[in-house]
């Protein structure tokens, strides 16, 4: 599909997604959203990017292999369990902060770092499928 | 997250309120790092060399971990830890008694060896995708399932395991390989789908999923429930993954097409989580199933031992000898679940302890024999005692202890499920028993004398003894024919152990007063 106007949008239209897909992860904890579903949102844009422009822009772009970002993701979900061997509580236990800056509390916790680890590993081997089978298609 | 004092209220109802031991960290140890090191490993994709050694420097952990596990057992009785701390049965407890910490530290000490020997033998073009990886993830499936005291948690841990499974059998990609793959997986899917709706349904009749709790709520089931046809279920599900006659054909038709070390590693784990879950699931969900399923699983064992021996008699491939030894195996094992009585669990505990160990290093000892020679077919080999003594010695040891002869490993558990037996007038058992004996030791003499004895045939090549000096080869081989041999020749503190847990299994008292000891805690923690 190496139409003009699909090129012309789809830096645009993949900036969106990544942003939405980062928005939907963050508000994913008590309202719908989370990991999974942002990194589907953030693969897609990745998928539509590289139909729009070849892979090779993509793979440069992402610069570490989707393969290593999604290892990285289940490396940070792992140890986001095993931080609560700091806390005194058993494994996968929520551990939550408050910190304050001007004034704005921001809310971090160890649930929200799993959370990204889902969303590295689904954006990683979604990415990677995607990829792959788009190379296939046009090389 | 609680903000409000309504939320408070409610999360001190649910939560626990005394923070864990730091040993009983141990008990998740064994899934964590697997996983963090397959992690480490697949960020390393482009440094193929560092796989193995990252690897190698993770079971070994592993196996330090594990082996605190089993002493802190041994010590503290069952250990439990709630994920999340949630309180039992809600969320789930890893629970861990002596037979699961038992197979988890002989499971991880298997990774160990077959992952040196995986470093010496592959090539870096197969290690590119990731083999260390599924290895290890592999063995985090195995440990997760033997680990966790939840029956959907279980689920998830048998899912982990194949889908890394699936990753190895399908390695080099071959047609005969992925002809093995997809009977291998169409099976394995299938007996997971038996698993899931056995679960389901247990689930509807109880109303948990905790072992401990659904051990206290089947007693107080009405009389119409359908016990017998859920207890078949999940019996028929983990048969099928244990290899039990007549569901045994895929793995004989499978274990022998990925790479040798593969195949060792599916033949010493695999099989024995579903031999684990019939254990855990006799124990807690059905102590008392009714008479015919007995008489159904002691005649599946009978058959199981019986005919897995005799097709590896039939066999001229050697790997297939060994697929077919595995599901002989099975059938001891699945006696001693049939049996049910103390000694007849222990022998159980002891022979998969022991099938474990052997049937690794068996695959291992075959695939250096095809190595050196380039041939498997038991009528093209011949004259490998004259050039390699070191590697004859080894097999023969091997064959001596799968066949159950003294003075090694196999011996045991056969005498203690003989005893346990004759104990209960099951003589047609015992003659099972020592009949498969005898057709094991046929079966190993008949491949030792035609691999080994034999001279070698005319025409044959040359034998190329250049890869049994390579110690990675070597090592693990020699690691795991000392370990028949230890066990062989100081069986005692595996008796023990076997003891404990086989107590525990039929006795699960303790087990579930663990995980409602630690329910009593209620109350936000202090952090």
């Amino acid at each position: 599909m190496n139409t003009v106007i699909l090129r012309t949008v789809a830096p645009f239209l993949t900036s969106l997604m990544i942003i939405f897909s980062i928005f939907v992860l963050l508000r994913g904890h008590n309202e719908p959203g989370g990991g999974f579903i942002g990194g589907l949102i953030a693969a897609s844009s990745v998928a539509i990017y590289g139909i729009a422009n070849g892979v090779a822009p993509v793979r440069r772009a992402l610069y570490f292999h989707p393969i290593v970002i999604a290892a990285a993701g289940v490396l940070l979900a792992t140890l986001s369990g095993v931080m609560s061997l700091f806390g005194n509580v058993p494994f996968l236990t929520g551990l939550w902060w408050f910190p304050e800056t001007t004034g704005i509390p921001i809310t971090l916790s160890t649930p929200l770092f799993f959370d990204i680890g889902v969303w590295l590993t689904v954006v990683g081997a979604i990415s990677a499928i995607a990829l792959a089978l788009e190379e296939k298609e046009y090389d | 997250m609680a903000t409000g004092p309504a939320d408070k209220a409610l999360v001190a109802q649910s939560m626990l309120n005394e923070a864990p031991a730091l040993s009983d960290w141990l008990v998740v140890t064994p899934v964590i790092i697997p996983f963090v090191f397959a992690a480490i490993i697949v960020m390393q994709r482009q440094r193929v060399d560092r796989h193995g050694p990252i690897a190698i420097a993770g079971f070994v952990l592993l196996v330090l971990c594990n082996i605190g596990l089993v002493n802190a057992v041994r010590s503290d009785g069952v250990i439990v830890m709630a994920m999340s701390n949630w309180i039992p049965p809600f969320g789930i407890s890893f629970t861990v008694d002596i037979v699961s910490a038992l197979f988890a530290l002989v499971a991880s000490v298997i990774g160990l060896l077959t992952a040196i020997f995986a470093d010496g033998d592959l090539d870096m073009r197969s290690r590119r995708y990731g083999f260390f990886a599924f290895l290890l993830l592999l063995v985090a499936g195995v440990s997760g399932a033997f680990l966790t005291g939840d029956v959907f948690n279980l689920y998830v841990w048998f899912e982990v395991l194949l889908i890394a499974s699936f990753g190895l059998i399908v390695y080099g990609g071959g047609r005969e390989q992925l002809d093995g793959a997809v009977r291998y997986a169409i099976l394995n899917l299938l007996a997971t789908t038996f698993f899931l709706i056995a679960t389901g349904l247990l689930y509807g009749m109880t109303g948990t999923l905790n072992f401990a709790d659904i051990a206290r709520k089947v007693p107080e089931l009405t009389a119409g429930a359908p016990t017998a046809a859920v207890a078949s279920l999940f019996i028929l599900a983990f048969a099928m993954k244990a290899a039990a006659f007549p569901l045994n054909f895929w793995l004989p038709a499978s274990y022998h097409t990925p790479p040798a070390v593969v195949g060792a590693l599916f033949a010493g784990l695999l099989t024995k989580v579903g031999v684990y879950a019939l254990f855990r699931i006799t124990s807690l969900v059905f102590p008392t199933p009714p008479a015919i399923i007995d008489t159904v699983v002691m005649a599946v064992a009978v058959a199981t031992m019986v005919i897995g021996v005799l097709g590896a008699l039939a066999q001229n491939d050697i790997r297939r000898v060994m697929g077919f030894l595995v599901v002989s195996g099975i059938g001891s094992m699945l006696l001693g679940i049939a049996l049910g009585t103390t000694e007849a669990l222990m022998g159980a505990i002891i022979y998969a302890v022991h099938s474990m160990i052997v049937m690794t290093a068996l695959y291992l000892a075959v695939d250096l024999i095809q190595k050196a020679t380039a041939r498997f077919r038991l009528t093209e080999l011949g004259g490998l005692y004259a050039v390699a003594p070191l590697l004859s010695t080894l097999f023969l040891v091997l064959a001596f202890a799968v066949s159950g002869l003294p003075p090694f490993s196999g011996l045991w558990p056969k005498i203690v499920l003989l005893r346990a037996s004759l104990a209960v007038d099951a003589h047609w058992a015992a003659f099972a028993i020592l009949l498969t004996g005898i057709l094991t030791s046929i079966t190993m003499g008949r491949v030792w004398a035609l691999t080994f004895w034999r001279p070698r045939s005319e025409g044959a090549p040359e034998i190329d003894t250049a890869m049994l000096q390579d110690r990675r080869l070597m090592a693990p081989l020699i690691a795991l024919v000392a370990l028949t041999v230890g066990i062989g020749l100081f069986p005692a503190p595996l008796f023990e152990l076997a003891g404990l847990g086989a107590a525990g299994l039929t006795d699960p008292s303790e087990y579930i007063r663990a995980v409602f000891d630690l329910a009593a805690h209620v109350g936000v923690a202090e952090q």
